[in-house]
């Protein structure tokens, strides 16, 4: 066991703070996306090596080594600090990887550098309303018609659709063969014609999801990333990804601190909530299971660092262990507010601009989103444990 | 940056594993409970030719001066295997206490005879974390008065560290006049409780204990984080018996491990069980090299694995069905040993409290450490 980082890095991390520290000020509160002053803030992070650091300079990165460390020290040290974080997002965390493993130079070229900067937004087009949890079922179909693909069919769940510029979707191109090997992984964008957004307003009264119509869309022939019939392998290659990034336990830690601070000043009759004891023991019971993820999450770190260590269990099961517990922290901090943690919009009396509320809804959503948490469950006793598969039913 | 087991400590893990299964299978166990105390000899001091009671003495005394994550992954080990043996007082805490409480002499005379298994120490600290019934020590002009339950490894022992509510420590000598004790039958018949009765014993402060308070803490999450990996040790391997039967046992046809009913089952607990491991690891990492850390994550340590370890020694008793209630199966050895470490050195409630004091509470908040509320931006998340 050995958690110094070595004097490399404690210099590394007094220069992140540093940085965090001249740059507090930043607020983008309000700020769209592609607004210039995201896109000066996201060039600005680049520029330092806090973002993109291992993607190659002629990509738009920062053109680092991989160094699996100061990301580490990088995510710390801005989880700590109020100031914006790095742009995230599909376009970023799925296809980014995805273009650099798989995409052609081409692609490399056109799609990577302004998705890094903040100046073209994606969304993912995967689900659709008859294919969820059995992705690879997916109908919407593509044509070769001469030099262009002809879409049609509906995706669901799009997040930033109506902000985006492209879409990576997975689409049924080789309706003959087998579910898994019939679709490939396109590049669409969302200007075509054919192509109508309907918002899906969801229980926290925003819209972030939409469904999405493809009529005749037509693209260019080339916008495929690997060959006909191996999207589900493209997106496989990252699906890790997303999971994993769900619920990072320093972001519920910092969450916590936040529910420890407003549990010392909410008061019922003026008393504390924080020297109630049925309230307390309730936040030491998920303060305790937050400090059980950040040593697994230590433990992940040690691993991608350490390439003989296994730890594959570790990693399977973290989308399903922080998002229920985040889930259940914000619950907690709601029942410490009691009434009061009802309000929400902009009513008399509200805390915190309503956040508890919205993240407690906005967890549960990602229970369910990016693999719910059955499906984890499945994931975790098929691939972890070597339990059976579910028998398939006839015809499937 | 390395998090996780040395190569050293993975093997010391698997020698004693290695150990027990060779030599302390089911059917031991099972005679033991029954009362066979040779059987019990015999396996003990098999452990002590592998070192379990020189790991943490320093080399001056004759020991090994490990640190206490090799102690941790013996502990995790003797959980797995329901060890019918002394360790967690004997081996831990009292060479513990010893080394960071105790005199030049008083180390001199115990801490090779430790290292070296002559002498079995045994602790009886339970009242200073919480005393129940009319229990609790007294010192005064170098004697002892008062009551002990749950004293930890004192049967058949040399010496006994007490210690009164202040959390001073005291060593007497079991031998000596005026101490009776008696033992307790807990569920658990892998190990010995004791009830022990002190009338004017001789005792001996360990002076650096009455200076600093602090020790007896040390000493207790110490002993906390063992229970915690014994616990830990003891549900990975019922995990483990129910994945195996799952994948046996048949009904409509069909392995009872491929009905989705079963496997969350099964997903839960190792969901909830996987990062104990790094938690145990972590804790016992800061007891020496992270001080700020070290009380609030043996607190929690203790505390979470034994909500965790329950359920888990619960669900998988439910994933055997019938035969998981029964005797013969003996899954019952390891619920019940995970039951009795869930209460020794204070039960989960407890240990949060102590926790929630840990961190003051108590005291007004600190805006300061404010979280950002970037909450609601999916963006962000």
């Amino acid at each position: 066991m050995d958690l110094n980082y070595g004097q490399e890095y404690e210099d590394f991390r007094n220069e992140v703070q540093s940085f965090i520290k001249t740059n507090e000020k930043v607020n983008l509160h309000g700020a769209k996306l592609r607004s210039p002053e995201r896109v000066e803030w996201q060039k600005k992070l680049i520029d330092h090596g806090y973002f993109a650091r291992s993607i190659p300079k002629q990509y738009g990165g920062f053109g680092g080594e991989v160094d699996i460390i100061k990301t580490r020290i990088i995510a710390e040290e801005f989880a700590k600090s109020p100031i914006p974080k790095p742009l995230g997002g599909q376009g970023i965390q799925m296809l980014v990887p995805t273009l650099l493993e798989l995409g052609n130079e081409e692609q490399k070229q056109t799609y990577i550098k302004p998705t890094l900067h903040g100046e073209m937004i994606w969304c993912q087009g995967y689900s659709e309303p008859n294919s969820g949890s059995d992705l690879a079922s997916l109908q919407t179909k593509g044509e070769l018609d001469g030099e262009e693909w002809v879409i049609n069919g509906q995706k669901i769940w799009t997040s930033t659709a109506k902000f985006a510029q492209m879409c990576f979707c997975l689409v049924r191109t080789e309706p003959e063969a087998p579910k898994h090997q019939g679709i490939s992984f396109l590049l669409i964008p969302m200007d075509s014609s054919g192509i109508e957004i309907r918002p899906i307003m969801q229980m926290t009264l925003d819209a972030d999801f939409n469904e999405v119509f493809f009529t005749d869309v037509r693209i260019p022939k080339e916008n495929i990333v690997g060959e006909r019939g191996e999207g589900w392998k493209v997106a496989n290659s990252i699906l890790g990804h997303e999971r994993g990034s769900l619920a990072d336990p320093n972001v519920t830690m910092t969450r916590l601190n936040a529910l420890i601070n407003l549990m010392k000043d909410e008061t019922i009759d003026g008393q504390r909530i924080i020297d109630k004891d049925s309230f307390r023991d309730r936040l030491l019971k998920i303060q305790g299971r937050v400090l059980a993820q950040q040593s697994n999450s230590l433990r992940i770190l040690s691993g991608q660092i350490n390439k003989d260590q296994n730890t594959s269990m570790a990693r399977l099961i973290t989308k399903l262990q922080g998002t229920e517990l985040r889930h259940e922290l914000e619950a907690l901090a709601i029942d410490a507010m009691g009434e009061l943690g009802t309000l929400y919009e902009n009513s008399p009396h509200l805390r915190d601009n309503g956040s508890w509320q919205m993240s407690y809804m906005y967890f549960l959503g990602l229970i369910i989103g990016g693999g719910t948490s059955q499906i984890q469950k499945n994931i975790i006793s098929e691939r972890g444990l070597g339990m059976p598969k579910e028998p398939k039913v006839q015809g499937n | 940056m390395y998090f996780g087991l040395s190569e050293e400590q993975v093997s010391l893990q698997e020698t004693i594993k290695k150990y027990l299964e060779d030599q302390a299978p089911l059917e031991v166990i099972k005679e033991i409970a029954a009362g066979d105390e040779l059987k019990t000899i015999e396996i003990h001091k098999g452990l002590l030719d592998l070192g379990i009671s020189s790991l943490l003495v320093p080399e001056e005394f004759g020991g090994l001066e490990l640190d206490l994550l090799f102690a941790a992954v013996v502990s995790t080990a003797l959980g797995s295997g329901t060890a019918p043996v002394p360790f967690i007082g004997a081996y831990v805490m009292a060479p513990l206490a010893l080394n960071l409480g105790g005199n030049r002499s008083q180390k001199e005379q115990w801490l090779p005879k430790i290292a070296s298994g002559e002498v079995l120490m045994g602790i009886a600290i339970s009242e200073f974390i919480g005393a129940r019934e009319d229990s609790g020590i007294n010192f005064k002009k170098g004697k002892v008065n008062g009551r002990a339950l749950f004293a930890i490894d004192a049967k058949n022992s040399d010496a006994l560290i007490v210690s009164n509510k202040a959390g001073q420590l005291f060593l007497v000598h079991t031998g000596s006049s005026g101490i009776s004790q008696t033992e307790l039958i807990t569920v658990d018949k892998t190990r010995i409780s004791t009830e022990i009765l002190f009338k004017d014993v001789k005792a001996e402060i360990l002076p650096e204990s009455e200076k600093d308070l602090g020790i007896i803490n040390k000493v207790i999450d110490a002993g906390r984080i063992m229970l915690a990996a014994d616990s830990l040790g003891a549900a990975q391997v019922m995990l483990d018996k129910a994945i195996a039967y799952s994948l046996e046992r048949k009904q409509f046809g069909r392995q009872i491990g491929s009905f989705q009913a079963v496997k969350h089952m099964c997903a839960e607990m190792v969901a909830e069980l996987e990062p104990c491991n790094a938690m145990v690891w972590h804790a016992s990492h800061c007891q020496e090299n992270i001080p700020h850390e070290a009380r609030l994550m043996a607190c929690h340590t203790k505390a979470h694995i034994s909500e965790v370890s329950r359920e888990v020694s619960k669900t998988a008793i439910e994933v055997h069905g019938g035969m998981g209630f029964t005797d013969e199966l003996g899954l019952h050895y390891w619920f019940k040993r995970i039951g009795l470490n869930r209460q020794l050195l204070g039960s989960p409630e407890l240990v949060r409290e102590e926790a929630a004091k840990i961190q003051n509470f108590d005291q007004a908040s600190d805006d300061d450490n404010k979280g950002n509320d970037e909450v609601g931006n999916p963006l962000v998340v």
